[in-house]
């Protein structure tokens, strides 16, 4: 089935794509940090951050300014029907990115990293990243996350067994890594985080997966009865940890852990974590000549 | 809550405690990446003046033009524990009061604090738009051309903005006892011997 589009509509889709993805968090998101603030004690300093984190939130809605200045590797899943180029989405998605930076919603954040200069408008090699998928929907859809710099430097992989970690080949062994990096994510991501886990694959496409966790819902459940006992128990140790808030200690050090899994070659078992800090901005839409609906 | 006017004196900085809630006025310097490696291999004069007992913020802000001003839009701390290898030499060349960022800073830093009489200050990360609401006026800016706008240096005036003190001029750090602490739990759950 042919999708007739014009242009300017699904740039202008983009752009507003961007702007809410920028300026406001998806409600699962808010809802898991309101929850998280009534656990915490009255007059702790983990319920004052996550206070001051809730009313940043409200008023980021309010002016449609970036709820963290850090707006982050913008990076798309794009499905597409059969049949339209993924060369002019490209182009469009760039334009709107451009766009974007110019309206402010986003910081210039692409650096050469041979010459140091900044692009000055988000645009450069491989940014924005962009994933396409096909897919047998009369629409285009696209997820954008946007993934903050403070919160990337502490994501880290591990490749099984660690000796050091006393960690196996094995979900025990996945656990393991996960306690790990939370512990030395601490004052570098800004917690309380999300954990992105993937399981297997290579050292790209098991980060990808991992990173691809951040659009499940945070309230959602693995199917998987073994992985979903994995992520609950996860998130009820990580919590034990006494990081807390911004790292000022208490009992919210993570929101959510969601793991993906893929086949891995024999010689290989990767663990890639991804960190996620509480500003997970992340949105969808589907967009046909119609109508748009953003998430 | 401690009202602290910036530029400051070693007395009053020398009061602070870990755990001091603090609002700040006055004028601050943001820096981050860039600037810090500027300061320590060039040295630049221009900045002296602007940097003398006041502090630096670990900051990349959003900003938008207006006219022949600037306005912040988007400006909560970043990760200071990049600075490291630098800040202790920046305390000292450049007579710095304070450091604020996010995430806290290491033991050379710790030490740099001490002996000059200085502080650490945790603003909370991501909180973007509450602390460009607090920046009433950018004076000037260094380096824009060449670093971009979050790497540039923008020498601003704030009004209430809130930090909490997690490092002092006593030895003191919030940071190192989480850490301890958070790290022994993470031995038990992994069955390592502590």
């Amino acid at each position: 089935m042919e999708l007739d589009f014009q242009d300017h509509a699904f740039r202008a889709a983009v752009l507003e794509l961007i702007r809410r993805a920028s300026t406001d968090l998806a409600p699962d998101v808010v809802q898991a940090i309101q929850t998280a603030r009534e656990n915490e004690d009255e007059g702790s300093a983990a319920r004052g951050v996550l206070s001051a984190i809730l009313k940043n939130i409200e008023r980021a809605r309010e002016k449609s300014t970036p709820i963290c200045q850090d707006t982050g590797t913008n990076i798309y899943v794009v499905s597409l029907p059969l049949g339209i180029s993924m060369r002019r989405i490209e182009k469009l998605i760039r334009e709107a990115t451009r766009e974007a930076t110019e309206k402010v919603y986003l910081r210039p954040n692409a650096v050469d990293p041979v010459t140091g200069k900044n692009s000055g408008d988000n645009t450069g090699v491989l940014a924005p990243y962009i994933h396409f998928e096909e897919w047998d929907e009369p629409a285009i859809a696209v997820k954008l996350l946007l993934k903050g710099g403070g919160c990337e430097n502490v994501s880290t992989q591990y490749a099984l067994p660690d000796v050091t970690l006393k960690a196996d080949r094995n979900l025990e062994g996945v656990y393991k890594t996960v306690v790990d990096a939370v512990v030395k994510a601490q004052g570098q991501g800004c917690a309380p985080g999300i954990l992105g886990v993937g399981v297997g694959g290579d050292r790209s496409s098991g980060m990808m997966l991992a990173k691809k966790q951040f659009f499940r819902r945070l309230d959602d459940s693995h199917p998987d009865p073994e992985l979903a006992r994995l992520e609950s128990r996860l998130l009820k140790d990580l919590n034990t940890l006494g990081i807390g808030p911004m790292g000022f200690g208490g009992k919210t050090t993570a929101l959510a852990v969601k793991i993906g899994v893929a086949h891995r070659l024999p010689a290989s078992y990767f663990v890639s974590v991804a960190y996620m800090c509480w500003a997970d901005r992340k949105h969808s839409m589907r967009f046909t000549p119609d109508e748009v609906i953003y998430d | 809550m401690i009202d602290l006017t910036l530029p400051i004196d070693e007395k009053s900085i020398r009061k602070l405690k870990v755990g001091d809630e603090v609002s700040l006025n006055g004028r601050l310097v943001t820096g981050r990446d860039a600037a810090h490696d500027w300061l320590v291999k060039e040295r630049p004069d221009s900045v002296r003046d602007f940097l003398k007992n006041t502090m630096i913020y670990h900051c990349g802000p959003v900003v938008k033009k207006r006219g022949n001003d600037w306005e912040f839009v988007a400006a909560g701390p970043t990760t200071s524990i990049r600075e490291e290898p630098y800040q202790g030499t920046v305390i000292q060349e450049y007579g710095l009061r304070g450091v604020i960022g996010k995430g806290g800073m290491g033991p050379q830093t710790l030490k740099a604090l001490e002996a000059n009489g200085a502080v650490y200050l945790h603003a909370i990360g991501g909180l973007a738009t509450l602390i460009a609401e607090s920046v009433v006026k950018v004076h000037t800016v260094f380096k824009l051309e060449e670093f971009g706008v979050p790497e540039a240096m923008w020498v601003i005036d704030v009004r209430d903005f809130p930090a909490v003190v997690t490092m002092d001029s006593h030895g003191g750090s919030l940071h190192e006892k989480i850490f301890r602490h958070s790290d022994n739990i993470r031995k038990k759950l992994l069955h390592i011997d502590v």
